[in-house]
């Protein structure tokens, strides 16, 4: 591959490693919505590995629409001035591997079903895995979404959320197994797992 | 669990990387990004999926980003030698160049993040065991915002290498930690930077994941004499390329931003 100015090979990636904690997590960001806001909902989940043991230092984001479809253009997306809903979160898990956001249920933008993009960072983890958290309510709309409608019954089932709660949503992301959570590429080309 | 010698690792990388030789001498693309099954990193095992990822169409949601400002970061937070009241220990230096995106445009108004040990390869993280000092003078956290040409700059101390338990007598080479986001979400880039010359590289099963030669390079710094400052500072440079979907999403208030 020859590169030019016109053409630049990209960086790689490599693991964020276990010593994140004092550097990436800060005040607010699992919190997109104040917990008392009208349409708060949980997001919440275990992060599991492939002999089922919980991930004990995983990093979630998570970035989505707002609860009218519209995405945040707001120059403040670490800023939590209680008001402004920038659509971005971040979590560190637990030392029970367990995440939670505080946020809204996102609405549609064009065509998709509505969804919670998440990325997912870890120690053994060389490249983060994006996958995406969508609603158990949106079941007909499943049914055209690009992603959801071309992946088999099982496999589909790892991208939605499971009610818990009245306002309350699980979303366990298995990185590794039989229930293996389905993760995105969105490159032209195909990535190795 | 058996503690294995570095001759197991280092054996398991050098046929890792001969296969990958092999794949490119036959026709295929160099890998870009290190393998997530690489097994001589003993922390990947149960955590790659088995699965092929699904390629996905990226909505509109993936092809934009968060968007940070200057309320998000103090311009005072990429320098991580005034945090304390005194000066930390080590070698000063300074880490600059540019984020752009595959066409060679800057990413502007970006955040980045860094972290990194302190210049005895000891963390401020409470389940860092290392018995290294830590330096009540350095924290060694750093955040900044890209500028108009997508540059950046942090000034730091040269992080020490540390041991770590992957394999009997493993130790990290030195390196910076750097969170980066692009223009759009799919862009999302978590690397380290390394320095140049160092004689752990070739043991080093982390730096070892990514396979391709030429790739491990784009994550070395390198010394520039013209940016050490006098009586103070060594410079080192390191652009960041981050690539994504080509993009058709376009942004109405891009002209603007």
């Amino acid at each position: 591959m020859i590169e030019t100015p016109q053409h630049l090979v990209q960086t790689p990636s490599q693991t964020v490693g276990p010593f994140f904690g004092y550097a990436l997590p800060y005040e607010g960001g699992a919190e997109l919505v104040p917990g008392h806001h009208p349409a708060a909902i949980r997001l919440h989940g275990s992060v599991i590995d492939g002999a089922g043991e919980p991930i004990p230092d995983a990093l979630i984001e998570i970035w989505q629409a707002d609860a009218d479809g519209r995405v945040s253009r707001e120059r403040s997306s670490l800023d939590r001035d209680g008001f402004t809903f920038t659509g971005f979160g971040r979590a560190a898990v637990n030392l029970a591997g367990h995440y939670t956001f505080t946020t809204v249920k996102p609405g549609r933008i064009g065509e998709a079903a509505p969804y919670v993009l998440v990325t997912v960072f870890a120690r053994g983890l060389t490249h983060h895995l994006f996958t995406r958290v969508y609603f158990p309510g949106d079941a007909a709309l499943h049914e055209t979404d690009a992603v959801l409608s071309g992946l088999a019954a099982e496999r589909r089932a790892t991208l939605i959320a499971v009610q818990d709660g009245p306002a309350s949503y699980r979303f366990d992301i298995r990185v590794q197994g039989d229930d293996e959570t389905v993760f995105l590429s969105f490159d032209e080309e195909s990535t190795r797992g | 669990m058996t503690v294995e010698p570095q001759s197991t690792i280092s054996a398991e990388m050098r046929e890792i990387e001969a296969d990958a030789r092999r794949r490119v001498d036959a026709g295929g693309s160099p890998e870009l990004h290190p393998r997530r099954d690489y097994a001589p990193y003993r922390s990947s095992l149960l955590r790659h999926p088995t699965h092929e990822l699904v390629r996905a169409d990226p909505e509109e949601i993936e092809l934009v980003s968060p968007a940070f400002g200057h309320t998000d970061v103090n311009p005072l937070e990429s320098d991580l030698t005034i945090q304390h009241t005194g000066e930390p220990l080590g070698e000063r230096i300074t880490v600059s160049g540019r984020v752009l995106d595959g066409e060679g445009r800057p990413v502007r108004g970006q955040l980045i993040e860094v972290w990194q040990a302190n210049s005895a390869g000891r963390y401020v993280h409470k389940r860092d065991q290392h018995p290294a000092p830590l330096d009540p003078n350095f924290t060694g956290v750093g955040r900044a915002i890209t500028g108009d040409n997508g540059e950046y700059l942090f000034t730091t101390i040269k992080p020490g290498p540390y041991p770590w338990k992957n394999h009997q007598n493993a130790w990290r080479p030195a390196h910076i930690h750097f969170s980066l986001f692009g223009t759009a979400f799919t862009q999302r880039l978590i690397t380290q930077m390394y320095f140049p010359g160092d004689p752990l590289f070739a043991l080093d099963p982390i730096y070892q994941s990514i396979t391709d030669p030429a790739a491990r390079e784009r994550l070395l710094g390198r010394y520039n004499h013209d940016d050490s400052a006098p009586e103070f500072s060594l410079g080192y440079n390191w652009d960041i390329v981050l690539t994504g979907p080509k993009s058709t999403w376009m942004e109405s208030e891009e002209a603007h931003d």
